[in-house]
């Protein structure tokens, strides 16, 4: 696939991703207040967090009855993540001053992956810093405002469960991974932690049996031989 | 509990990692485990939470509409759904599902 090179084209495609995640900030919107925050809570976590597998770990940790501690702990975990990714952004980005604080906000999965994949642009205006730019500003825009009408609407809509809305968080959780298992050793930290989370359940305090899940992917990473990657 | 601590520690957490990127040098991606452990965490905080959303009742496992919602998502991704489709449709069986009484 060739990829696009002109400002219009990588605009297209930032706002495509836009209101690709608006469909997921619509569920996150209503898991939030489904799991007992209020909508200035919710909307608090989309605007500042504004990280999606965090804010969903900790509603979701939170909901199933886990400690403030251990949904803290599962979102930072998952949050990891952008430390990477704002390694690499910074030498790509460039930004100076204030604008640090700005484009470190912005930094998350689509952000950087726009950014990477525009990164040979034939100059900076249509380069990869331009991608990065308009697809974490799409984002932040379409991400906040699907998550308010998630929220207000579900904060009117009664039981969850007779709406499905409980399968719908798994489902969502599972969407939200499938693209991750590229390879062999993804699919076996899955399997593996799939299994340690089940299997925690009836043990330990709620929260912790995904904290032992992540647990099992962080040995699986020190000690598996690195593959290469991007 | 107060529901505003979770949510601004864990914000400023998570902030602190997007900001320490811009930082900090670049030797920290030179170690080879690193991207490694990067890319397998989130699969497996992932992965362990759609364990406990799937099966967990506080400490009790239960078997109920969401394993169907969950399998409908499986199917539908295998076959390279769009993501407001899996959900939507998950939502859907588990609900008509308990509608007529088929699962709980």
């Amino acid at each position: 696939m060739q990829p696009p090179t002109s400002k219009t084209a990588i605009l297209r495609d930032a706002v495509g991703i836009g209101l690709g995640v608006a469909s997921y900030g619509v569920s996150f919107g209503a898991l939030g207040v489904t799991s007992g925050l209020d909508i200035w809570q919710t909307q608090a976590l989309s605007s500042l967090m504004f990280t999606g597998a965090s804010q969903f770990a900790l509603v979701g940790v939170l909901g199933a009855g886990g400690s403030a501690l251990s949904a803290i702990a599962a979102a930072l975990l998952l949050g990891f993540r952008n430390f990477p990714y704002a390694l690499r952004m910074s030498s790509l980005v460039r930004p100076v001053g204030a604008s640090k604080l700005i484009a470190a906000q912005l930094t998350i999965d689509e952000s950087t992956a726009m950014g990477l994949a525009h990164e040979k642009g034939p100059d900076e205006a249509v380069g990869g810093r331009y991608a990065f730019w308009a697809t974490g500003i799409s984002v932040f825009v379409f991400w906040n405002a699907a998550t308010l009408i998630g929220a207000v609407a579900a904060s009117g809509a009664g039981d969850p469960k007779v709406f499905g809305l409980d399968a719908a968080i798994a489902a969502g959780f599972v969407a939200l991974v499938w693209p991750q298992f590229q390879g062999p050793l993804e699919r076996r930290t899955a399997a593996l932690a799939f299994l340690v989370g089940l299997a925690a359940i009836s043990f330990v305090r709620p929260g912790l049996p995904i904290l032992l899940a992540g647990a099992v992917a962080l040995v699986i990473g020190l000690t598996s031989k690195p593959s290469v990657t991007s | 509990m107060n529901l505003w601590i979770p949510v601004l520690v864990a914000t400023a957490g998570t902030y602190a990692f997007k900001l320490a990127g811009y930082f900090v040098p670049d030797r920290f991606t030179q170690h080879p485990h690193f991207n490694q452990v990067a890319r397998l965490l989130p699969i497996g905080l992932l992965t362990g939470l759609i364990a406990v959303q799937t099966f967990a009742d506080g400490q009790a496992i239960v078997l109920d509409g969401r394993i169907i919602g969950a399998s409908v998502a499986v199917l539908l991704l295998m076959r390279r759904a769009p993501f407001i489709v899996v959900v939507f449709s998950a939502a859907l069986v588990t609900a008509v599902g308990r509608h007529f009484g088929v699962w709980i």
